[in-house]
């Protein structure tokens, strides 16, 4: 009877059942809750994007990057700077801050994305350091150092404008759906593919005809862009962007959301992202200790899920369809029918 | 079988590579002719995996140049040579062990699809097509090496003959002119070399030329057509298997010579 149960559940139609669960439960969310919850789920929301991007580079590819706060930072201060000095409308500089991050990210990673592993790493902490402490020193003027910039408009659809906790909240997650939606196709594709087989083995990548230089930077710009993203609806949110949210400790709260979440896989990296944006509401009574759970929770996780919570499970969707026709699943050397 | 007259695949011309002041490879010439098994052989450290790695664009020899299909492909980047035809397989076989059978395969097929980043994004008609095709072309190869049954398994839970029929799946997965194989028996039983024997003979059906670095005697006297003797980075021999196995040079760089072991 369990087993059944649990058939069924793993069926395409019961996927079905608890995803339409889910989109209920956020459709329903906020209107049972105070603005003040409302608005933690907006930074759920906000570190769901940025773990989908960071995602890309560390799960899909493999490549350790702890500055992508970097990207993040200079998608906010595109929006910042232009929509405060040319009134340029948020909404609009939406993609041009995504193109800026991803554009960025092509120049920075080109010369160094033949380095390996642990080189890398380095490199990429030292890039997002940078374009901190460029934005703190304030060049030409228009950073506005420490301080940052302030005053940022709402972004505007025409007929309404996106001002109040509970639109903030559709807007981030319906942003966040849509790069869901766009990066699973993604995983099911010669690309996604690709990016894996590079995670796996880069030697024999290229050996299969794969341009791993190529498609490591793709997956960067793409990373990238998606950070831009997220930074342009930050700053249009918090109407203030300052150096001091996009410090090193960003960059490894997006490390942890990966990482927790199981690496290359979406649903984790939700998962990773309510853990790192709900655990500080939930330990709010004791903040001093916050840093010491977190961490104790960090090595439990190494030691029994070193995958994730959710790590991607390979072939599942075959699997689930096998279940219908054959009542038995397969063991390895059975042949069907056997 | 081998008359001069047939069409060249592949040749290199005076291929030198050095490390460091090791010479690995110095000037060696060969051809390998449409259709033929071809086997590199020679003891350790003669150099032919450095041929190979030079054929396959992992090393960019010093000298010489490497002709495939009637153009120089030396320079070129590996990938870049797989699109041209060549594809291979590791001594220490490399497949991607956390993805499944499949994936492997269909991985393979990477050079000859087409899709990129926006249409795989919006899934066109094309995309969606391409991603058919590719699925039962991975399909139909998986069958070819027998490993139908593990198709969703991880490439890593499998057995190691069977990863090493994978392997090969992986690399005949992009269609190549010329397969090129690193020591395909090193680490299987009698039984599962003899299966690769047989396999690799009825490769021949399909529209391709095999190139082998093999240490196994039987499995170069049981299919080549032609061998290739290397020793210290030169060839010393070259001729169907029957008389490069009495050649007295193969014979002494394999088993020493006979006043050699009186000095000890």
């Amino acid at each position: 009877m369990n087993d059944e149960i649990k058939n069924r559940l793993n069926t395409l139609g019961g996927r079905r059942f608890w995803l339409s669960l889910v989109l209920i439960g956020f459709a329903v969310y906020p209107f049972l809750m105070s603005d003040y919850f409302i608005d933690v789920a907006f930074f759920f929301g906000i570190y769901a994007l940025l773990g989908l991007s960071l995602n890309v580079v560390l799960g899909e590819v493999g490549l350790f990057d702890l500055g992508h706060a970097g990207f993040y930072a200079i998608g906010a201060y595109t929006t910042a700077i232009l929509n405060t000095t040319l009134g340029i409308p948020v909404l609009m500089l939406l993609p041009l801050s995504a193109f800026t991050a991803g554009f960025f990210a092509y120049l920075v990673c080109s010369p160094i994305i033949h380095l390996k592993g642990d080189y890398f790493l380095l490199v990429t902490i030292g890039m997002g350091e940078i374009v901190r402490l460029a934005l703190l020193n304030n060049p030409f003027g228009i950073t506005g150092g420490p301080n940052g910039v302030f005053g940022i408009d709402y972004p505007s659809l025409g007929f309404m404008d996106i001002d109040t906790s509970l639109k903030f909240y559709f807007f981030i997650w319906i942003v966040v759906g849509l790069c869901i939606l766009g990066l699973m196709s993604l995983q099911h594709s010669r690309v996604g593919r690709a990016w894996n087989c590079i995670r796996e083995d880069e030697i024999a990548a290229e050996a299969n005809g794969i341009d791993v230089r190529s498609f490591k930077l793709l997956a960067f710009v793409i990373g990238a862009a998606l950070a831009g993203v997220a930074g342009n609806i930050y700053a249009s949110k918090l109407m203030i962007v300052s150096p001091e949210s996009f410090s090193f400790m960003e960059s490894c709260m997006m490390f942890s959301i990966v990482l927790i979440g199981g690496m290359g896989s979406v649903p984790g990296v939700l998962i990773g992202a309510a853990a790192i944006s709900l655990f500080p509401e939930i330990f709010r009574p004791m903040a001093q200790y916050r840093m010491l759970f977190f961490g104790a929770a960090m090595i439990l996780m190494m030691i029994f899920r070193p995958g994730g919570i959710w790590p991607r499970k390979r072939g599942a969707i075959q699997k689930g369809q096998a279940l219908k026709g054959i009542k038995k699943p397969l063991l390895p050397g059975e042949l069907p029918g056997a | 079988m081998n008359s001069n007259d047939r069409y060249v695949v592949l040749e290199t011309c005076d291929i030198t590579k050095r490390f460091g002041g090791l010479t690995a490879v110095s000037s060696f010439s060969f051809q390998v002719k449409k259709g033929d098994i071809n086997s590199l052989i020679g003891p350790n450290g003669a150099g032919k995996t450095t041929v190979f790695n030079v054929i396959t664009g992992i090393y960019r020899p010093q000298e010489g140049q490497v002709i495939f299909n009637g153009s120089n492909i030396e320079g070129l980047k590996p990938h870049q040579i797989v699109a041209k035809g060549i594809a291979r397989t590791f001594q220490n076989i490399r497949l991607f062990p956390n993805m499944t059978c499949l994936e492997n395969i269909m991985a393979g097929q990477h050079c000859r699809a087409r899709s990129g980043l926006w249409s795989s994004v919006f899934r066109t008609k094309r995309q969606r097509a391409e991603e058919k095709q590719i699925h039962e072309v991975a399909e139909t190869r998986l069958k070819q090496v027998g490993l139908s049954r593990y198709s969703n398994e991880l490439a890593k839970n499998i057995a190691y003959g069977n990863q090493r029929m994978l392997e090969i799946g992986r690399a005949l997965a992009s269609n190549p002119h010329l397969l090129v194989l690193d020591e395909p028996s090193s680490g299987l039983n009698d039984a599962e070399t003899r299966d690769l024997i047989g396999f690799l003979k009825d490769l021949r059906h399909e529209d391709l030329t095999i190139l082998i670095i093999e240490h196994d005697m039987n499995v170069v006297m049981g299919i080549s057509d032609w061998v290739t003797v290397m020793d210290e980075g030169a060839k010393i021999a070259e001729g169907p298997p029957e008389t490069v196995y009495n050649n007295p040079q193969v014979i002494e760089a394999y088993l020493g010579k006979e006043e050699y072991e009186d000095d000890f």
